[in-house]
């Protein structure tokens, strides 16, 4: 911990980097960039920094090498979990204003954009500027920022087809945090940013670590054809043990790109019932009709024996169904008129579908939390990440509590049954370290060592020597 | 503090800090500052920690809340139904608590305070109200079909009031029968209300609507979109009864009435929809037309435009107040930036507030000679009398 003499000079030098206007120590950004949306109790950084550019980037981490100051980076804070709070003070890295798209390859379907690039924006600029390419979009909301999102092994609309966003990753530009800008990829050695592959992968390096291992500036995703015929069925089934299967059946077909299964108590014609939604698209409409046969036949047999069936779909709601990114999550946290939830996303085999359901049920009905369960699959039925979405008021701190403890139930029996928890809040990052393999641990607490050896980053995430 | 119950409500989800289609930032406190602070979502929270003790109603929590343009874009776009038509009465009651405590920014204390003392923020006596009008036979209102309502900045500011002597010619070429209140015209009081000066407002419309009893006054055409609010959203609470038009509905509805142009030379344009016409009041259509109904003129439309469009900045009190700044990253220079990536050398708008604010950020931005700014009115005269 500095004197305020030391911070004071921190906040110059800090100026002097990124300008007046893009520093601040004020009560009021200490206060806000110091909690998020979810559960997590407060935690506010001595100062926000906002740079511009990978020099800025730069600079910032040398200073704050020099000073011993721990670095928390940011993108839009929308992770819910409460990773980007300031655990041990020091200086909070909002990277929104890098924000540019830097390029994009129609051929090799990639595009360059920096870290702080919103969602939203990236899907905006590419509706106008490439029109037949899109990017995989979460459903989170559209500031969500691209390096936010693939870092922490984000899911989304093209994930049943071509799985996590850091799957889709072609490479990084990284600051380390001992301040030399590194790049990974492809781009470490050619101008052209299209694989990960041939090289040694160290993308792995900054994948899943919640900022712990390096500032990431500039990313490269993968674009895929936008259709211009899209659709939407749902699958409904009431046994939620015979899901796997159905997920199994519909998947081998492989033509969705999307595929996401929720269960909700309300509105009262959900209640009980497990559905699946079913995105795909075409190029023409005989495409989009063939798909859907082969969907349909699928699961036929399921059809027939009038154990399940698609639900009939006006076009109105098929329209709410194919919009991108779909808000309907976002709204949950307005059902108790209370402004909050969080969720325990945790990536599990499809195999746990029944009993992740029931456990999600069965935590939020003994403490009384409106809950909203989902699955989304990831890949040909490789895995899923099932959501237990809890909402709560955050104006009444009992029921915030409750959610609290709805959560940490849920993450505890989460890897009791064989899944892990995603983006996992820091107390169940320590959860999972402790059921994790003990060389596991010990190989990241070396890595952590060898790129973080002052321990700036983010610290009081992914602890393994706690 | 009104509306405190409803503070926990935002999710900070950030929906209101872009347009529909997502394209850019589109909160200009937030655009400008790029602190989470600034954002609607950030001020909720703020107001709320403010609230319950947790923070202090410091100079730059001041500064956060009044920088607020007031544009209406979080409400068009927060997801939460209902709740979200209640954003800007959340930041005025904010504002409103502050005026109460005395805790205001200084340059918005000048304006309350001007406005107070002068019915005006410009300080302007009575009879410089009129300058604009000067030379154009626009008679006092004595009963003709409307009143012509030119609001403080269209008196008050230069470039104002050229737009509101071609307003007033235009709307006479097509024959509209008007008069003005002339000297005794005083603030509409939409930006006192704006900046949370409630008393002030209910005493400013009180006072218009009493003059425009007794002048017989039953349809209003106002110039700016901020007083159109005012008179046809605000005052019927305290019993403003009257018909309210902005000047580009009436001019739209007898664009037929004018000498028909026969053609022009090709020009291609613009349009920066106003906030408190297209986001606040729905309108438009209006502006639009008015353009397709001139000949050789193409609309290039913005990426963000109607109720997407960027504010200019100056909404809230911010054209007096100048808190969001004028660097390279207001709302004004964004939005200029903007225009001149539509290919098209000429800016309209139909706001003396967005034509000020966007043609100093024109002149800021280097881009004075590439991109004109003006107001539709001043093109429409333009092409009747290139034309007649
Ligand atoms: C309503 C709702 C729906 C959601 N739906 C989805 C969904 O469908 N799919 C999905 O994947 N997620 C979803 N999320 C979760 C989350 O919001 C997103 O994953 C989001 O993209 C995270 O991005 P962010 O910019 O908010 O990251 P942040 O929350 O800012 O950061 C996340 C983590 O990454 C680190 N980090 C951020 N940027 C960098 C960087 N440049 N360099 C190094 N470290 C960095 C941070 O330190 C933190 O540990 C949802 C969230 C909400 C609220
Ligand atoms: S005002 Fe609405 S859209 Fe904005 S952050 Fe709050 S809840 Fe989200
Ligand atoms: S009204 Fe406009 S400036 Fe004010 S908070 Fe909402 S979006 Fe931002």
């Amino acid at each position: 911990m500095k004197d305020h003499g030391a911070m004071q000079r921190i906040v110059r030098e800090l100026a002097a980097i990124v300008g007046d206007r893009h520093v601040s120590d004020a009560a009021e950004e200490r206060y806000l960039y110091g909690r998020d949306m979810g559960t997590m109790p407060p935690a506010p950084p001595d100062m926000v920094v906002l740079p511009g550019t990978t020099a800025e980037v730069q600079a910032v981490v040398r200073l704050a090498n020099r000073e011993r100051v721990p670095l928390v980076p940011m993108g839009a804070g929308l992770v819910l979990s409460g990773l980007t709070r300031a655990l041990a003070g020091g200086i909070v890295v909002d990277l929104k204003r890098m924000n540019r798209v830097v390029a994009v390859n129609d051929v090799s379907r990639y595009a360059v954009v920096e870290a702080g690039t919103s969602q939203g924006m990236l899907q905006a600029y590419l509706k106008k500027h490439h029109p037949t390419l899109k990017h995989s979009l979460p459903d989170a909301p559209p500031m969500a920022t691209i390096g936010g999102n693939v870092l922490i092994h984000g899911s989304g609309h093209m994930s049943c087809a071509y799985g996590f966003h850091s799957d889709m990753l072609n490479g990084l530009e990284v600051v380390l945090p001992t301040g030399e800008v590194a790049r990974i990829g492809s781009c470490a050695v050619s101008d052209y940013w299209f694989a990960r592959a041939p090289l040694p992968d160290l993308a792995g390096l900054f994948l899943g670590w919640a900022g712990t291992t390096g500032i990431v500036t500039r990313l490269a995703i993968k674009l895929f054809p936008r259709y211009p015929f899209n659709d939407v069925a749902i699958f409904v089934a009431d046994d939620p043990a015979v899901i796997p299967d159905v997920l199994g059946r519909l998947t081998a077909v492989q033509v969705a790109e999307d595929m996401t299964a929720w269960m909700t108590p309300k509105p009262a014609w959900a209640a009980g019932h497990q559905h699946v939604n079913i995105c795909w698209g075409g190029h023409s409409r005989e495409e989009l009709i063939c798909k859907r046969d082969l969907l349909r036949a699928a699961v036929r047999d399921y059809i027939q024996a009038r154990t399940a069936g698609f639900m009939p779909l006006p076009p109105p709601l098929k329209k709410r169904f194919t919009r991108l990114p779909d808000s309907q999550l976002t709204t949950f946290a307005d059902v108790r008129k209370g402004g909050g939830f969080e969720y325990v996303g945790a990536i599990m085999p499809v195999d746990l579908f029944a009993a992740a359901y029931r456990l999600g049920v069965r935590v939020a009905e003994a403490r009384g939390v409106a809950y909203s369960l989902g699955a989304r699959i990831i890949g040909a039925n490789h895995c899923m990440m099932f959501f237990f979405a809890y909402a709560f008021n955050r104006a009444d701190d009992a029921d915030v509590a409750r959610a609290q403890g709805a959560l940490e139930e849920t993450n505890r029996e989460v890897i009791a049954l064989g899944g892990i928890p995603w983006k996992a809040e820091a107390p169940a990052q320590q959860a999972i370290l402790a059921r994790m393999d003990p060389s596991t641990r010990e190989l990241m607490a070396r890595l952590r060592r060898a790129v973080d050896p002052n321990g700036i980053m983010n610290p009081g995430n992914w602890e393994t020597e706690r | 503090m009104d509306h405190a119950e409803i503070l926990h409500r935002c999710f900070r989800c950030g929906y209101c800090k872009l347009p529909g289609n997502h394209v850019d930032l589109n909160c200009p406190a937030y655009l400008e500052s790029r602190f989470e602070t600034f954002s609607p979502g950030g001020r909720m929270w703020l107001l709320r920690a403010w609230r319950d003790g947790e923070l202090e109603a410091s100079e730059r929590f001041q500064r956060i809340l009044f920088s607020c343009a007031t544009c209406a874009n979080c409400t068009e776009q927060c997801v939460f139904p209902k709740f979200k038509d209640r954003l800007l009465d959340v930041f005025a009651a904010g504002k409103a608590a502050l005026v109460e405590a005395g805790r205001v920014p200084p340059a918005v204390r000048d304006y309350l305070t001007a406005v107070f003392d002068h019915g005006n923020p410009f300080k302007l006596p009575p009879k410089r109200r009129t300058l604009w009008a000067e030379g154009l036979d626009l008679p006092r209102f004595d009963g003709q079909a409307y009143l012509l309502w030119i609001g403080d900045v269209g008196a008050g500011d230069p470039r104002g009031r050229q737009m509101a002597r071609q307003v007033a010619r235009v709307l006479q070429r097509a024959g509209i029968q008007m008069g003005i209140l002339g000297p005794d015209e005083t603030s509409d009081g939409n930006e006192a209300a704006a900046l949370g000066e409630g008393e002030l407002f209910s005493h400013l419309a009180r006072q218009n609507i009493a003059r425009f009893r007794e002048r017989g006054v039953r349809r209003i055409i106002t110039l700016s979109p901020h007083g159109f609010n005012a008179l046809s959203r605000l005052y019927p609470a305290h019993g403003g009864d009257f018909a309210v038009f902005h000047y580009t509905q009436i001019l739209a509805r007898h664009m037929d009435r004018l000498a028909p142009p026969t053609g022009g030379p090709p020009l291609a344009v613009t349009f920066h929809d106003p906030c408190y016409l297209a986001r606040h009041n729905g309108e438009v259509q209006a502006p639009r037309r008015i353009l397709a109904r001139l000949p050789g003129v193409t609309l290039q439309e913005m990426d963000r435009s109607g109720k997407n469009a960027l504010c200019c900045g100056g909404g809230g009190g911010n054209y007096f107040t100048h808190l969001l700044g004028e660097g390279p990253d207001s709302a004004a220079r964004v939005r200029v930036r903007e225009a001149t990536a539509t290919g098209t050398a000429v800016m309209l708008t139909c706001c003396p507030t967005c034509l000020a604010m966007l043609e100093s950020a024109a002149v800021s931005q280097n881009l004075d000679g590439r991109l004109r700014v003006c107001d539709l009115a001043e093109l429409v005269m333009e092409r009747l009398d290139g034309c007649s």
